[in-house]
């Protein structure tokens, strides 16, 4: 590989770990506080609204059942309206978000259903408000699981994320399909591939060992993350 | 402290309505511990979660420290439910908590000043001899220590009432007696009223003052323990002394067999000798127990009386008369 594909294929790592972090940060924002209502408003929940929560349901599964690729095109309005331009990181940006919140949204309602129904009664006997609940008992008690969900949606943002990159979105996707596959440049394709999968397995690397630093529910869980 | 009254729990279940609990009315005192008996599916949880309301029933009203709880707004009922300390058989500790912070929590909640809170930690780790383990995690523990740990947490923000929810229903027995002496020695040190719901019939008579029985979401009786378990015929009677198991066959030599309930003052007289001395009968001792509930004894004996006829029946009579055989106490109960 020249020295000037070396570069492309540095540059490409940029972009996507850009495209990646910037879009992770925005999902966990959203898909936060929307696990957080799916679960408050579910039948039985600490807020219960059921027509609410099917309508959240609902959207969830919509956004979760169309294809990225559909997504991507679809939403180009929103995205020119957001970003200004639908060509670009930046711009491959908000089908990210967009795609990956429903996800973000059902990881963290499943992470917080796994939380006992016993300590949720025992904080409402001390007199807590439904907002320490959720901040001082749901969320803690849901962080191991909460730390292993994110990781899986940054995962697959690093793949949405290749996608992205093949229709303008720059990355290793894009870099990739240019000339690993466009101009059969075997090598080109294998450092992207070789990339991708160091990134993964960080990402999960990290992923595990914060949760288990974060998990006291087991004796032995504190282990040290080294 | 707690006054039930016409309480009932109708839950919809798939189309169904299935009833939980049915006219429950009942009285606490100040600083009595109070136990509901009762089979699992009884109703006794739904019972003890409606007296904060972690469940509301259906029907009735619900009494706590002269406050009527289901009139109360959201706002009230949070301020009311922490005077209300509540503690469970699965102990429910947050887990992402160390002890120290499990025992902060109910603290954090009435708004209490950090320095505040780490002083009162402090001295209710040190109430259930578990300061050493200030900042340990509740996986850390024994069940035994997590239940103090529970009671710690509970008693944080200095209740006047204390809800037990089966609190030793997961201890083994040496752990029961252990956590059962120290709910006894706070509900002494500190005025603190209990009431507890469980299925051991020994968590009540260990330490409770006043039982009620709980059927088929119905109590079928309440009074004190001592009396109750005084009188045969009385619910809690019957399942503290299911019948002897010793049957017809144990008479064997052709005597009279004879029960006897034993309590309060019955319980240290020379019964048998006295039989042996006044009537020249002699008295066999088949099956029995005799234990401390409370301040006082509760027992019974089975014997087999042998004798001259006559002998027998006029030790019978006397027996009758003090009062003692199964049989004559049964009309009194």
């Amino acid at each position: 590989m020249s020295g000037e594909l070396a570069h492309s294929l540095w540059v490409a790592t940029l972009e996507t770990l850009y495209m990646t972090s910037v879009a992770g940060v925005l999902v966990v924002l959203a898909g936060l506080p929307l696990g957080v209502l799916l679960v408050l408003t579910d039948r039985g929940g600490l807020w219960e609204r059921p027509a609410l929560n099917r309508v959240l349901g609902t959207l969830v599964n919509v956004g979760r059942s169309v294809p990225f690729i559909i997504l991507m095109v679809a939403i180009v309005p929103l995205t020119r309206l957001l970003v200004g331009t639908t060509i670009g990181t930046t711009a491959a940006i908000v089908p990210l978000v967009v795609a990956a919140i429903p996800f973000m949204g059902r990881v963290v309602e499943q992470a917080l259903r796994e939380v006992d129904g016993g300590l949720v009664e025992a904080a409402i006997a001390m007199g807590s408000t439904h907002r320490r609940v959720i901040t001082r008992v749901l969320l803690p008690e849901a962080l191991p699981s909460l730390i292993r969900g994110t990781a899986l949606v940054v995962i697959s943002l690093l793949s949405y994320s290749a996608m992205a990159g093949a229709v303008g979105g720059g990355g290793l996707g894009d870099l990739a399909v240019k000339y690993g596959y466009m101009r059969f440049r075997t090598d080109v394709m294998l450092g992207c591939l070789v990339v991708l999968l160091a990134l993964v397995q960080w990402v999960q690397w990290l992923g595990d060992g914060l949760a288990s630093r974060f998990d006291h529910s087991r004796a032995q869980s504190a282990r040290p993350l080294d | 402290m707690i006054e039930l009254r016409g309480v009932g729990k109708v839950y919809a279940q798939g189309g169904r309505e299935v009833v939980a609990l049915q006219d429950v009315s009942l009285r606490v005192e100040p600083g009595e511990v109070f136990g509901v008996l009762g089979q699992s599916g009884a109703g006794k949880s739904t019972l003890i979660r409606c007296v904060n309301l972690l469940e509301r029933p259906t029907s009735g009203r619900v009494r706590v420290n002269g406050k009527e709880l289901l009139s109360m707004r959201p706002e009230e009922l949070r301020l009311a439910r922490q005077g209300i300390g509540m503690i469970f058989q699965h102990f429910n500790l947050f887990s992402s908590q160390t002890v120290a912070g499990n025992v902060a929590y109910p603290l954090e909640v009435a708004g209490l000043s950090k320095a505040e809170i780490r002083e009162r930690v402090a001295e209710l780790l040190a109430l259930v001899g578990l300061s050493d383990k200030a900042d340990a995690h509740p996986s850390q523990l024994s069940g035994g220590q997590k239940q103090r740990v529970g009671i710690a947490r509970a008693l944080a923000p200095r209740p006047r009432l204390l809800l037990s929810d089966e609190a030793t229903s997961s201890l083994d027995p040496e752990t029961t007696r252990a956590v059962l002496s120290l709910l006894r020695d706070i509900n002494q040190r500190l005025g603190l009223t209990i009431l507890l719901i469980t299925h051991q019939m020994e968590v009540v008579k260990a330490i409770c003052d006043s039982v009620a029985v709980l059927e088929q979401g119905r109590l079928v009786e309440q009074g004190k323990v001592v009396d109750l378990l005084a009188r045969p015929g009385t619910r809690l009677h019957e399942l503290c002394y299911p019948p002897f198991v010793t049957g017809e066959s144990a008479v064997l030599r052709g005597g009279q067999r004879v029960e006897l309930s034993l309590s309060g003052e019955h319980s240290t007289r020379p019964i048998l000798s006295t039989l042996a001395r006044r009537f020249d009968v002699d008295a066999h001792l088949l099956e029995g127990s005799l234990e401390r509930v409370g301040e006082t004894r509760v027992g019974r004996l089975l014997f087999e009386l042998t004798g001259a006829p006559d002998a027998v029946s006029q030790a019978l009579a006397f027996l009758r008369q003090e009062g003692l055989t199964r049989e004559e106490a049964a009309h009194v109960g």
